[in-house]
């Protein structure tokens, strides 16, 4: 475990997390995939914005859902404007 | 590219979150808000687990896990030291869940509050102890399941009023928000961490198992909240109050209720006294 080297060594050890979660791919939790329909999207950003995994990706245009992250909760597909994102069985991909 | 709130992510993928949590959302709006030179202080919540078992963290800032009752004590601590060590810059936040803040955390708080310590103490609000399966707490709302209030008649005891407990002890700054107003969260953040001394924020965040809603309704819910006027976003600064988000025609409480199966049990009666007393909150001064 890394410790904190400027620190007297009176003081108590401290671990620090040096590592990222981004290690821990949650995408096969999801049971439904979100899929954006890339001709009706405005690419209005509302996906993005409400994504609690923040793993879409924004592009010029249509946004990139990460699915080695996206947990299939479906909050894009509720909440688009345009009902463009549909929600499939990972089964059937 | 435009877009309504930051841009740049302070909380990665992979955290342990189920899915549709509202607390995480919260937590990526207030880091938008918040910017890079911010510390967290977390006691016991859900949050301890969410960001990841060390030497892994979903946080791209310094955390320091506090035990349960102590998050403002703690904060406290770490503000001093980073004053101590000439850093003045540096906000410190204690970001606790319902337990840890309306019950456990309480004497903590108030003692900081009192103290009008620089600290932003953040309430992620999602009314009840959801990691450790749902067991009611002071925030739980008359009439809502959880597991230690079984039955159809849910929670027997009203919320407790933790504003009113809060703003009793004259914060320099306070705010509530919820992740269906992302913009406005993120604005109070940022806001909040222009102002000097005690600050607090109560977010009302959507928990899917604990609520029993469908993960994709947890921006709906949150949204319906304050459609219907449960939830009041407002900000309280050098003791004048301003409603963010006057609702002119308030969606009947029922819209918010039957999203979630917490509420199944819930009488005609029990849900016309909720409406009534909604209704009794905002003819009051119109505050």
């Amino acid at each position: 475990m890394p410790l904190l080297d400027d620190d007297a060594r009176s003081l108590p050890r401290v671990i620090l997390s040096t590592r990222r979660m981004s290690e821990n791919k949650t995408g096969n939790w999801r049971t439904m995939r979100p899929v954006i329909d890339r001709h009706i999207c405005t690419g209005c950003q509302i996906c993005w914005k409400y994504c609690p995994e923040a793993c879409v990706k924004l592009t010029d245009k249509v946004p990139a859902i990460d699915m080695d992250f996206c947990k299939g909760c479906g909050i894009c597909v509720e909440e688009c404007p345009k009902r463009c994102v549909s929600f499939v069985p990972e089964a059937s991909v | 590219m435009k877009t309504s709130i930051p841009v740049e992510e302070r909380m990665s993928a992979g955290h342990l979150a189920c899915q549709g949590c509202g607390a995480t959302m919260s937590m990526r709006y207030a880091l938008k808000g918040l910017g890079e030179k911010t510390v967290f202080v977390i006691p016991a919540c859900c949050w301890t687990v969410l960001a990841g078992p060390a030497p892994k963290s979903a946080l791209d800032l310094p955390v320091l896990h506090s035990p349960f009752a102590s998050a403002a004590a703690t904060a406290t601590g770490v503000k001093a030291g980073l004053t101590a060590r000439g850093d003045r810059e540096t906000t410190v936040v204690a970001w606790a869940g319902d337990g840890g803040t309306f019950d456990i955390g309480l004497q903590a708080l108030s003692g900081a509050a009192d103290r009008n310590e620089d600290i932003i103490y953040v309430c992620y609000d999602n009314e009840a102890y959801m990691n450790t399966g749902v067991q009611r707490s002071g925030g739980t709302p008359e009439g809502a399941w959880t597991m230690s209030t079984p039955g159809k008649a849910g929670s027997a005891r009203p919320k407790k009023d933790l504003d009113a407990i809060v703003l009793a002890h004259h914060p320099a700054y306070f705010a509530t928000a919820t992740p269906a107003y992302a913009e406005d969260m993120t604005r109070k953040f940022a806001k909040a961490r222009t102002i000097k001394g005690f600050r607090f924020l109560r977010i009302l965040s959507p928990c899917p198992p604990g609520w029993k809603t469908d993960p994709k309704d947890s921006a709906k819910v949150s949204r319906l909240a304050v459609q219907t006027g449960l939830f009041r976003l407002y900000e309280v600064e050098n003791g004048r109050m301003r409603l963010n988000m006057p609702v002119a025609n308030r969606k009947p409480v029922g819209e918010y209720l039957r999203l979630q199966g917490r509420f199944k049990g819930l009488s005609a009666e029990a849900e016309a006294a909720i409406q009534a007393s909604v209704d009794k909150i905002w003819n009051e001064g119109k505050s």
